[in-house]
This record gives structure tokens, sequence and C-alpha cells, in this order.
């Protein structure tokens, strides 16, 4: 990796340069549009002659969309998902990372089959189950449909996290009369930390993204999650899409997200390769 | 015995939510898929058989369709999906492979470069739909604007509603989504191979092309086509991007735009019910096939 002929180099930078640009400049674009209004939006040009805070306040106003509140049910909906399936996944990781018990193979197996599962598949078992349960049009009951994608990578990524950790640890722990509860939450809830934060984070992202679910068991306007309210934004009339609106409410929804990632991008790299590579 | 049994305790939670949320609901799915149950009332339906998979207006048996089964709005769904499917994951990983191998050189920036890669696949699929959807718009869309401003053409294209460009709309947006996912694990991949192999390639003088293609994707293809089988069974899933760039028009629709359509906008659960575990049994064949093929097998370490 020493010597680069100069024509490499070049080719280099510029190839590097062009996956910059079409990375970033979408993003970029729905910004600009998010800050004109009126005909400046038909304006191509990335930085806008006038900056108007507008389409931000329209969405907080009322009148259309209650965005506010789509904005705290995906809060809301997001880190209960989290909670959730973290704590489900911790449980389950000991027993499938730590204890040899017969039939664990083919569990862990169940396991991955559920999340290359689509979808559809159970979505009209899953329509009547949450009907049944009084969760249908209620925000925070999408968490339960939510674990059918969040349980089996959380549950992965931990198991091969836990088989790491090393066994003179938990046989220390034992000989202090450690059961197995305190084990995990005092022993090794320490060390899990880099795991927990990654698989969360990846956890969130999944939940705060979903539509499906979102809008097929929400109808109730006050109850949206923001992806759902997103595609719902209308103008005043059928011929008139709101551009500068939907931008700012996708900026608002975005902007989070990608400071998290970037925040935690090591984490999240390695997040990701674990729980597909080794998945 | 006693460590079993602690085993079992600490899986039951997890076991319990998992049988309830994918084991009970796929059990009723397979149930509602021989009724011609209605959303409205879900306790009506009556058992049919395999009407709604053979019947006169089943999937595979339509008779309706007098200009053959791929005319049908089902056979569209399953030709838009596989189309979908093959081509996106194809372009995502020759793409996906040339940012990994970028990535994996050294040089000044590096890091800011992988930083904006990441970018495109922090944001929610909705917003990229809406912001391509924008971009992409027939009048006022900025990419239109290029187009026509360097001469490419007269004139101005509905890049999302024309029935000949939506699908490769949809592929295109895609694969701009999911370029980081690849390159990812590619770069995962290649950061694991020996050095020492390079150098004594280099130390050879062989060719740089020649090293790719003998000793960097012989050594990295597990972890590439384990890639590859995850993002073509998610293709094969598409719902939400296609159902808001397009509006799930009968152009660009997908297997499981069909399934929702027919279920809930249609109130036909049974119907809709067999078509969603039709469209199972087909990306569960597909995944068998492609594993056989590409002689890889998933899951390995699963002691």
């Amino acid at each position: 990796m020493s010597q680069r002929s100069t024509a490499a180099t070049v080719a280099l930078y510029a190839a590097a340069a062009l996956v910059v640009a079409v990375s970033v400049y979408p993003f970029l674009y729905a910004l600009a549009t998010s800050f004109k209004t009126g005909t400046a939006l038909f304006d191509a040009r990335l930085w806008p002659a006038e900056v108007t805070l507008r389409n931000y306040r329209q969405l907080f106003e009322g009148g259309g969309q209650p965005f506010g509140r789509h904005l705290l049910n995906s809060i809301v909906v997001a880190t209960l998902t989290v909670v959730v399936s973290m704590l489900l996944a911790i449980s389950a990781s000991y027993a499938l990372g730590r204890i040899p018990f017969r039939g664990k193979g083919a569990l862990l197996l169940a396991i991955l089959a559920v999340s290359m599962f689509p979808q559809v598949a159970v979505l009209s078992g899953l329509f009547e189950l949450m009907q049944a349960l009084g969760l249908y049009d209620r925000a925070p009951g999408l968490v339960l449909p939510y674990l059918i994608f969040t349980l089996p990578f959380t549950v992965w990524v931990l198991t091969t996290f836990m088989r790491g950790l090393p066994v003179e640890l938990e046989e220390a722990a034992i000989m202090d009369g450690c059961g197995p509860v305190r084990i995990v939450f005092q022993v090794f809830m320490p060390l899990l930390v880099p795991a927990l934060v990654s698989t969360g984070l990846l956890a969130f992202i999944g939940a705060w993204n979903e539509f499906l679910f979102a809008l097929t068991f929400v109808s109730d306007t006050e109850q949206r999650t923001v992806p759902v309210s997103i595609s719902l934004i209308t103008g005043a009339t059928a011929w008139e899409v709101p551009w500068g609106s939907i931008m700012a409410a996708s900026v608002i929804v975005t902007v989070p997200l990608v400071a998290l990632v970037l925040l935690f991008q090591q984490r999240i790299v390695s997040g990701l390769t674990a729980g597909a590579v080794k998945g | 015995m006693q460590r079993t049994r602690t085993a079992w305790l600490f899986l039951a939670p997890m076991l319990v939510a998992m049988l309830l949320v994918a084991g009970w609901p796929l059990a009723r799915t397979l149930w509602f898929s021989v009724t011609d149950t209605n959303l409205n009332d879900l306790a009506a339906g009556r058992f049919v058989g395999w009407q709604n998979y053979f019947g006169a207006y089943g999937l595979f048996g339509n008779a309706g369709y007098t200009e053959g089964f791929w005319a049908g709005d089902w056979g569209i769904s399953i030709a838009n999906t596989f189309k979908f499917a093959v081509v996106s994951v194809l372009l995502e990983t020759a793409i996906g492979l040339g940012v990994a191998l970028l990535l994996n050189q050294e040089f000044r920036g590096r890091a800011l470069v992988r930083t904006a890669v990441l970018v495109p696949w922090a944001i929610p699929t909705i917003v990229s739909a809406k912001m391509w959807g924008w971009m992409l718009n027939d009048q006022y869309g900025v990419v239109n604007q290029w187009l026509v401003d360097w001469g490419v053409v007269a004139q101005k294209i509905a890049f999302t509603a024309e029935p000949a460009y939506a699908l490769w709309t949809v592929v295109a947006v895609d694969v701009w989504k999911t370029i980081p996912f690849m390159a990812l694990l590619i770069l995962a991949a290649l950061q694991t191979l020996p050095r020492d192999i390079y150098e004594a390639a280099r130390v050879d003088g062989v060719h740089p092309l020649r090293v790719f293609w003998r000793i960097t994707l012989p050594l990295i293809r597990l972890p590439l086509m384990v890639a590859v089988v995850f993002r073509l069974l998610d293709a094969l899933r598409v719902f939400d991007l296609i159902f808001v760039l397009t509006s799930n028009s009968s152009a660009t629709i997908s297997m499981s735009g069909f399934v929702r359509r027919e279920m809930i906008d249609n109130g036909d659960l049974g119907f809709g019910s067999a078509a969603a575990l039709s469209l199972t049994a087909i990306i569960f064949i597909t995944a068998v096939l492609f594993l056989r093929a590409a002689r890889v097998r998933l899951a390995e370490d699963t002691r």
C-alpha cells in the first residue's frame, strides 16, 4: 500500500468525491427545500435565496396533522421496543450463549428463520391479535408486532457476544454464591454495554422507520407514527403537493437518526456485520 | 439438569413473545388462507378449501385472466418483485463491492468518505422515497431540470408515474439506499484478508485485476454470498418504497403490496392470506435454490 501512480491517485480521489456527493446530495437538497416556500420551491438551486422557517412552524401549528403528537408516538414506540426487546434478549442470550442444552441449534435456526420471514405472512394473524388484545389503533401497541423483527437479531447478536465472555468470570461469580440472575445483570451486564448500544440502536432505527405495521394497525389520526404521517401529508387541494412541509417533516425525522448513526458509526458497523454475516 | 432448567427459565420470556407475535399469527394466517374471511368480521369466515389458491378466482387458477397468468395483477406483482429484486441486488452487489474496495484503500479523508456513505442507510425508507419523489418530480424536480439543461432529454420525464420508468426508478432509489449496507459488509470481509498474500502478489508483479479475480474474490466469496442472500430476501418482500414512491400503481405493485391491497383495502382477508403464504413459499424456494447454486451453507456455527 505504498507508492501509487499519479493517475491512480487522481482516480481514487475522484471516485471518493463522487461517492460522497451521491450519498449526501439528496439529503442536502431535501434540507434546502425545507427552507423554501411558494415559488422559491421550484428554483432548483441548492441554497435558497430566502430562508424561511414557515414549513417547520406549519407542521406544529395544528390545522393539518398533529405532527408533534406523531413525533411523540414514534419516540414512545421506538423506546419501548428497544427496552422490551433488550430485556427479553439479554435473558434469552444468557441461556443460548452460556448453557449447553439439547435443542439449542434448532432453536437458533428457528429464530433465524423468523428474521427472514416476510412480514405480510403474519399480517392477517397479527391484525386479529391486535384487535383481540385491544391494541388496535393504539400507537404503544405497535411494540408487540415490532418484536417480530427486533427480537431475532438482538438475540443473535447478544448470544454471539455472550459466548465470547470469559468463563473464569462466571466461575468466580458462582464461587461467590451468585445465582444466574445476578451473573447476568451484575457481572455480565457492564461487559455487554457495547453490544447493547449497537443492537439497541439498530432496534431503535428499525422501530422508528417501520411502515407496514404502523400503516395497517393504526387508522386513528392521533395515533400515527411519523413514517405514516409523512406518507400522508397532503396539500390544501389535490393538485398541490406541499413539498416544503414534507421535506421539513423528513428532515425532523431524519436528523436525530443521522446524528446517532454518525456518532456511533463504529458500533453500528460492528453490529451490522455481526448480525448479518454471522447470522 | 439444574443448568438445563435455568436455561429454559431464561429463555421462556423470549419464547412466549416469539410464539405470540410469530407462531400464533402465522398459524392464524394459515387458517385464514383456506377461508373466505372478510376484514369486517373476522369470526364469520367459512372454510372454503383450496378456493383462494386454485378456485375460479384463485391465485393460480383465475379463469378471468384471458390473457394468461402473467397478465393478472398477481402475476404482474410476482414479475415486478423479481425484476426489482434481481436487478437491484445485482447493482447493489457490484457497486457495493466497488465502494468497499475504495474504502479499503488508504487515503486521506477515508474516514470522512466512510461516514458519508452511511448517510443513505440512516435515512428512513419513507423519507428517501419522498425525497427522491421530489427530486424526480416530473415538473419541478431537480433531476429533470439537469437532464433538460444538459440536453440529455428534450422533454421532462414522469419518472414515478410513467409505467416504462417507474419500476426502474424504484430500483435506482433502492440501490442508492442499500449500497452502504453492502459496502460495509464487504468491507468487513476485505479487512480480514491476510496482507502477506498481497505483498507476495505485488512482489511477483501480478496484475491488480488478476489479484482481484484470483485472490480477493474467492476469499470473500462466502461473506459476499451471505450478504447477497440477506439483500435478496429483503428485496423480495419490498413494500414501503414502492408504495410511497409510485402509490402502489398496478404497474409497479410488489407481492407484499398485492397482499396488503387484497387484505386491507379490499377487505378480502382470506384471499390476502393465501397470497401472503404463496409469497412466503416463493421467497423460501428462491432462497434455497440460490444457496444451493452458490454452494453456501447458512448459519454454520449454530452448534
